[in-house]
């Protein structure tokens, strides 16, 4: 594997967000520079009065409409979000060749919690939620979106919390360097869930106004939900006109240091950045542009922003974290955030860290704060970090055919 | 080749201690089959032993047998399958929003309620800070993570990585999915599993561990040559095509498989896939199953791996687990053949070391 090793491209994606349903969508709302962070109106919860979420503006039963899937037994939100982002995603891509070898890996931290949290009740007095059951798990969200979309390969599911997503996309990576597929669906869903709101609220790192990532007065996240799904394919198998970008580089650390918390020297989120650089034989000089984990929490913020010191010195490349716009979509954002690390090469933007006004004590790198356009992107790094101090660097690379 | 140069399981069973390897088995008139926890004193901290919920120390406990097996302290890299996870936590956190109207709720079980939890707190206490990995998909947990961990190691950038199978069932997963119709009722005895004829099967949990390293060792076990999974096959046939085509990549033909360990677990809706292959091809070979012994969940498929593991270095096949008659004339090749509710199915093929 060390020699010269096979190239992979993404050769479609797709998304749903806060920010709206399709890839054009999302980007008008981040060229508007307009959030989708706001009032809860679908979850039923009494923190409804108190928090803001990125909430998609659907319901369940407009998703289900926009997700064409006829059979809904059992079906649960996050499922209905990685089908209509998984199909946007596969509109380019020919799926009828047997001979090419397709297989799902999706990231998903929340998916068990929506259903149970509504039928729990249900399950353990009487049997009317019973469809349900099944449901409360996380394969769930996959084998529905392998079933919709008619993907019969190998199939997985990672959680690894807030970096399920950008560990989905680096698995599925690795799977066609090593020639066990050759192509991937690769992304992640998570929809908003009164547990995990509830759980970061208990944690006290929800900010009841919009996030303000890597300010000195942040306090906290917003939770968001969504899906995302990119095709990733082996070079024998991508057709030239498809190809919007390759994977160059990934990398994947732990911190050992704390079930919820990173390690405030930042040496993990380093380490992964590193791994990833070395994997793409990129140097620091050549990332244009690094799409951050920025949380808007106390601790991980800190943390990144170590890293970023510790790893690219003084004056980093342009970073941004774009969870102002979507909140904190938790097992999908490294999905979201490839989405919009690819829009970034794609028309060489930087989006604003929306809301950051003073440097944080401590450390002195500060975010792009304005859209930047028309600068040169050729390759860009995303980060993501969750949970269980897992941290995952991935770098998008321009492919000039 | 990869191999397995350090093993360990905490299962239902006594296999706690390495050198009895099912010398004794435990009889269980209930439908819901529970490990056989060490002390975890041995294990953690105090402080940690009263914080940690009960998966995170199973997990950690399965690990460190097997890091001792294998005489090392910090592994290179961690994988772990676990397909309900701390999903206990999530129902105590769960529960409690729904007791206090989401008010004043205590954090500490929606902290622990990540899956990633236990292989982070295998990472927090042996201090690793590389690779670390957990896989979610019920019945391929386990798989995932072992085909991530052969990937790991073919890469070259670590030389060891520590592999783990991990779930554990309590009551109100029990009772939801009893109602689902996955458990027999009323209860039964797991050692006459095969022969129940009800639908649902019998509840159980585990924790396995496996040090897999590029060479092998004066500890090997044996080494695992190849992995395949596949979902929905229509019927029967197509599940004996998915076995040839498997076998065929590996330089194999159904005679050379010395050993078939089959997942059946007494459900006559879902058992009939592993009737017709005893009854057709591999008729001829020595044949076992095991979910009597450790129940059945995700990642039951680890407890098959370590029984693998260690009929391959010991060169004997336990009474307990024979489902025919027929011995082995050697000890080359054995099969881990598995599904659940035919919807997730798995091929491990493991050979010996030498």
């Amino acid at each position: 594997m060390t020699e010269e090793r096979n190239k992979v491209f993404i050769t479609g994606m797709g998304i749903i967000s806060s920010l709206g349903a399709g890839v054009q969508a999302n980007l008008n709302r981040l060229l508007e520079g307009e959030t989708g962070v706001g009032p809860i109106r679908n979850l039923e919860t009494r923190l409804r009065d108190e928090l803001m979420a990125g909430e998609i503006s659907y319901t369940d039963n407009e998703l289900a409409e926009i997700s064409k899937i006829q059979d809904l037994r059992g079906i649960s939100r996050g499922a209905l979000l990685g089908v209509i982002a998984a199909k946007e995603a596969m509109k380019n891509a020919d799926f009828s060749d047997p001979a090419v070898r397709t297989g799902i890996i999706s990231g998903t931290t929340a998916e068990a919690m929506t259903n149970i949290e509504r039928y729990l009740q249900d399950f353990l007095n009487n049997d009317r939620k019973n469809e349900y059951i099944e449901s409360q798990d996380w394969g769930f969200s996959t084998e529905i979106i392998a079933r919709e979309t008619g993907i019969n390969g190998y199939m997985t599911t990672i959680n690894t919390a807030c970096s399920s997503a950008a560990n989905a996309i680096m698995t599925g990576t690795r799977m066609i360097e090593h020639g066990l597929l050759d192509r991937v669906l690769a992304g992640g869903t998570d929809a908003l869930s009164k547990v995990m709101l509830n759980g970061f609220n208990a944690l006290m790192i929800v900010d009841t106004e919009i996030s303000k990532p890597f300010d000195r007065n942040r306090r906290g996240l917003n939770i968001g939900e969504g899906a995302a799904y990119l095709v990733i394919e082996s070079e024998r198998v991508a057709q030239k006109e498809n190809i919007l970008c390759e994977i160059s580089g990934y990398g994947n650390s732990n911190e050992a240091y704390h079930l919820t918390a990173l390690s405030p020297d930042g040496e993990g989120t380093a380490q992964a950045m590193n791994n990833a650089l070395e994997k793409s034989r990129l140097q620091v000089g050549d990332i244009d542009y690094i799409n951050a984990h920025g949380t808007g929490s106390e601790n991980s913020d800190l943390s990144e922003a170590l890293g970023l010191a510790n790893v690219f010195g003084e004056n980093p490349p342009p970073f941004s974290s774009t969870k102002p716009f979507t909140g904190h979509t938790l097992g999908s954002a490294g999905a979201l955030e490839a989405v919009f690390s690819i829009l970034a090469l794609q028309n060489n933007l930087i989006f604003p860290n929306l809301n950051f006004k003073d440097c944080m004590d401590g450390v002195a790198v500060s975010p792009a704060t304005e859209m930047i356009r028309n600068k040169q992107i050729s390759h860009v790094l995303s980060n993501s970090f969750g949970f269980g101090g897992n941290n995952t660097s991935l770098i998008f690379s321009k492919v000039r055919l | 080749m990869i191999y397995i140069n350090g093993t360990a399981s905490i299962s239902p069973q006594p296999t706690l201690k390495k050198e009895e390897f099912l010398t004794e088995i435990r009889e269980y008139r209930a439908n819901m089959l529970q490990c056989i926890e060490p002390d975890y004193h041995e294990f953690l901290h105090p402080n940690a032993l009263r914080r940690l919920n009960r998966i995170i120390k199973l997990g950690w406990a399965g690990a460190k047998l097997c890091l001792d097996d294998a005489q090392l302290k910090v592994p290179d890299s961690i994988c772990v399958g676990t397909g309900k996870g701390c999903f206990k936590s999530t129902e105590i956190f769960l529960l409690s929003l729904d007791d206090n109207k989401e008010q004043f709720i205590p954090p500490s079980p929606f902290i622990q309620s990540a899956h990633g939890s236990i292989a982070a707190q295998i990472a927090i206490q042996t201090g690793c800070k590389d690779y670390n990995m957990t896989y979610a998909h019920r019945s391929f947990s386990f798989e995932s993570a072992l085909i991530d961990a052969l990937m790991l190691l073919k890469e070259g950038k670590y030389t060891n990585v520590l592999l783990g199978g991990v779930d554990e069932i309590e009551e109100t997963q029990f009772k939801t999915f009893e109602r689902a119709g996955h458990y027999k009722e009323p209860e039964v005895n797991n050692l006459q599993l095969p022969e129940t004829k009800s639908a649902g099967t019998i509840a159980g949990e585990g924790s396995a561990f496996f040090l897999l390293e590029n060479q092998p060792n004066n500890n090997t076990y044996a080494a695992v040559k190849s992995v395949h999974t596949f979902s929905n096959p229509p019927d029967a046939s197509s599940v004996r095509q998915q076995i040839f085509y498997f076998l065929e990549q590996g330089n194999l033909a159904v005679k050379d498989i010395d050993l078939i360990i089959l997942g059946l677990n007494g459900d006559v809706q879902f058992d009939p896939v592993y009737a017709d292959l005893s009854g057709t091809i591999f008729k001829e070979q020595p044949q076992a199953y095991y979910k009597h012994l450790c129940g059945e969940y995700h990642t039951s498929t680890a407890f098959a791996l370590w029984l693998a593991a260690n009929i391959m270095r010991r060169k004997e096949i336990p009474d307990a687990i024979r489902l025919n008659d027929r011995p082995p004339d050697k000890l080359r090749n054995i099969l881990i053949y598995n599904q659940y509710r035919n919807v997730n199915h798995s091929l491990t093929l493991i050979t010996g070391a030498g």
